[in-house]
């Protein structure tokens, strides 16, 4: 910004020396300011320099295992240290399975905590309870892990499997001996992560839709919750799914809480009940412990999808959420 | 309620508004038990957390290392200690390259290639953090040799930067321009300007930036595990494997011995009540008014 400096420059000095001084330091200042124009955009750099490195790191690490398995490695199902012999099929099942058992359990209740706090409680209720609900987001994931262990295993196993073998175990998702650890017991423990970024977002697209929106429903005769179901929810409904995504996203890459209750086994079951694996927990596990090239070289591999698919659905549920904040509610519907 | 839409026959009317008000209470209530059930896992965390918790803290648990397997006794002094010197760490290296990175952002990067960095940041920023804990071991631990603090350091860092960058340009963009305009109308070089008139406006909102980013590395496990690694000594040198609070919590909460176990809630109430106290700071903080001087 050099702009209005020479201008005052000639007029000043023309006036007094004494003034001079301070404005011939302000001369200098075309080299300051491209000096620490030149260090905040290094700084800049940096975070495309960590993403690029990121991809770097990944690709080149996972080379050994992409040319000996290629593409079939996501569709193998054999883990087999001993002999070099990997495939990621279980992870990847486990992955999505316990990421969708969360949202399922996630969905409802974030949409119903951010409907109730923006629309429903009484204002003196709304500060503490936005706060609460982001107090979940802020508790680390290994405190979720030791707590899931100690209590919501043991209940699980007790009271929550029985029941669910007993009234749903016709479906085949409930079959098997009520170990407490399994995927229910992962799917349940994301959820509690999940809720809290769902409903965060979901209030924010919410209370991006403009307030003339409700006015108008209810002057149309609508109760509460047709107004909130027709003039809100259905405006913001790409972002709602943004949300959902974004928890999505959380749930994929989530590690620790996962890992202690998940029962770390390679294997795909069709019951609920059973142990399983994810990629995340299988990097944790057995990356420090990986002996061989081609080992480390599969943990990468399985390190640089679970990257490539958190960065697609981050990307598609910003762009989603968007949409609906960027000023005008989304045009969508019908 | 507004129900009334001239009705054809009293009866339909009726029975329609009782099933839209039937709705409407059952809606309510529906939106209602989300809240309870949602709050429900947070009480019983933090309720489980305080009643095993406390009983486990003692002296002795805040000032030594760790027993061996069936003694009784030992703490996890240099677990706390390990996590803020990896913090620490952390911080030097990701604070100054984030808040920069903010500046950039606000001041110079009104421009396509400040919006690619802004994207890039928020990509960085939904990035698994255990494919963060690979990167830093091929960059950090590979080329040293042997797993160490300032990995773990630099895993975090690599956290917090994307975090502190778009918190800081938004709160950067927050000042108004006039103030700005002020200072060049003064004679003050641009640099100047930002440093001591922008940044300085803005510090309680970028301070709230970096205590959040602080707050969500400060209870991470994953990128730590063949990063820092963990140790059952002290250590203070930069170059050597490090004990974390939230790998100790990790090793002994799978553990199968009770006395661990006990250890564990221990360790892991006092995690949650620096992140909590942080969390609360970063609140009052930011409760006090984003921008002090501007309003």
């Amino acid at each position: 910004m050099t702009g209005p400096q020479p201008v005052a420059k000639q007029e000043v000095a023309a006036n007094s020396e004494v003034q001079a001084e301070p404005l011939l330091k302000a001369g200098n200042s075309h080299i300051a300011d491209g000096v620490f124009h030149f260090a905040m955009l290094a700084c800049g750099l940096c975070v495309l320099g960590l993403v690029g490195l990121i991809i770097y790191e990944l690709i080149s690490g996972s080379r050994l295992s992409w040319h000996a398995f290629g593409l079939k490695f996501f569709f193998r199902s054999e883990w087999d240290p001993v002999n070099e012999q990997f495939g990621a099929l279980p992870f990847v099942y486990g992955t999505l399975v316990s990421s969708f058992l969360a949202l399922l359990l996630a969905v409802p209740l974030a949409i119903g905590v951010a409907v109730f706090i923006t629309e429903m409680c009484p204002r003196w209720l709304k500060g503490p309870l936005a706060f609460t609900t982001e107090l979940l987001a802020a508790i680390p994931s290994v405190i979720y892990g030791l707590w899931a262990i100690f209590v919501l295993v043991p209940v699980l196993r007790h009271y929550g499997e029985p029941f669910c073998a007993h009234y749903l175990g016709w479906t085949g998702l409930f079959e098997g001996p009520p170990y407490g650890i399994g995927m229910l017991a992962a799917g349940i423990i994301l959820a509690i992560m999940v809720v809290p970024i769902v409903s965060a977002i979901t209030r924010e697209v919410m209370t991006a839709v403009p307030q003339q929106q409700r006015e108008a429903v209810l002057a149309l005769g609508a109760t509460r919750w047709e107004m909130i179901r027709t003039g809100v929810l259905r405006n913001a409904r790409a972002g709602i799914l943004g949300g959902v995504i974004l928890g999505l996203g959380r749930a994929l890459g989530e590690t620790m809480a996962v890992t202690m209750v998940i029962g770390n086994r390679p294997e795909i079951a069709r019951s609920l009940f059973a142990p399983g694996y994810t990629m995340a927990s299988v990097i944790a596990n057995e990356f420090s412990e990986a002996t061989g090239d081609t080992y480390l070289s599969a943990l990468i591999e399985i390190g640089l999808a679970l990257f490539i698919v958190t960065i697609i659905v981050n990307i598609l549920a910003q762009f989603l959420v968007w949409t609906v904040t960027r000023g005008t509610p989304a045009r969508t519907h019908a | 309620m507004p129900e009334t839409v001239t009705p054809t026959s009293d009866f339909a009317a009726a029975r329609i508004s009782l099933w839209r008000r039937g709705m409407n209470s059952f809606a309510t209530l529906a939106a209602a038990a989300a809240v309870i059930l949602v709050l429900l896992p947070l009480g019983a965390v933090f309720g489980y957390l305080v009643y095993k918790g406390i009983g486990s803290i003692n002296w002795a648990f805040l000032t030594q290392t760790p027993k061996p397997v069936g003694e009784a006794g030992g703490g996890m002094a240099n677990a706390i200690a390990g996590s803020a010197f990896i913090l620490l760490i952390a911080s030097v290296i990701g604070v100054p390259i984030g808040i920069g990175a903010g500046i950039y952002l606000a001041e110079y990067g009104r421009n396509q290639f400040g919006n690619v960095v802004r994207f890039t940041a928020d990509v960085l920023n939904g990035v698994p953090s255990i494919v963060v804990g690979i990167v830093a071991y091929a960059i950090v631990v590979l080329s040293q040799g042997h797993f160490s603090a300032l990995a773990g350091g630099v895993a975090l860092a690599i956290m917090m930067i994307p975090t502190i960058a778009r918190t800081t340009e938004e709160m950067l963009l927050l000042v108004p321009t006039v103030v700005r305009e002020a200072a060049y109308g003064l004679g003050v070089s641009r640099w100047r300007t930002t440093l001591s008139i922008t940044l300085r406006t803005a510090t309680s909102g970028v301070i709230t930036g970096v205590m959040l980013a602080f707050a969500r590395v400060a209870g991470e496990t994953a990128p730590l595990l063949f990063t820092a690694f963990g140790n059952q000594y002290w250590n203070w040198k930069v170059n050597q494997p490090t004990a974390a609070l939230s790998l100790q919590i990790f090793t002994y909460a799978i553990s199968p011995f009770d006395e661990w176990h006990r250890q564990a809630w221990a360790g892991a109430l006092i995690l949650i009540v620096l992140i909590v106290v942080a969390v609360s700071a970063v609140r009052i903080v930011a409760g006090r008014g984003m921008l002090k001087g501007t309003s």
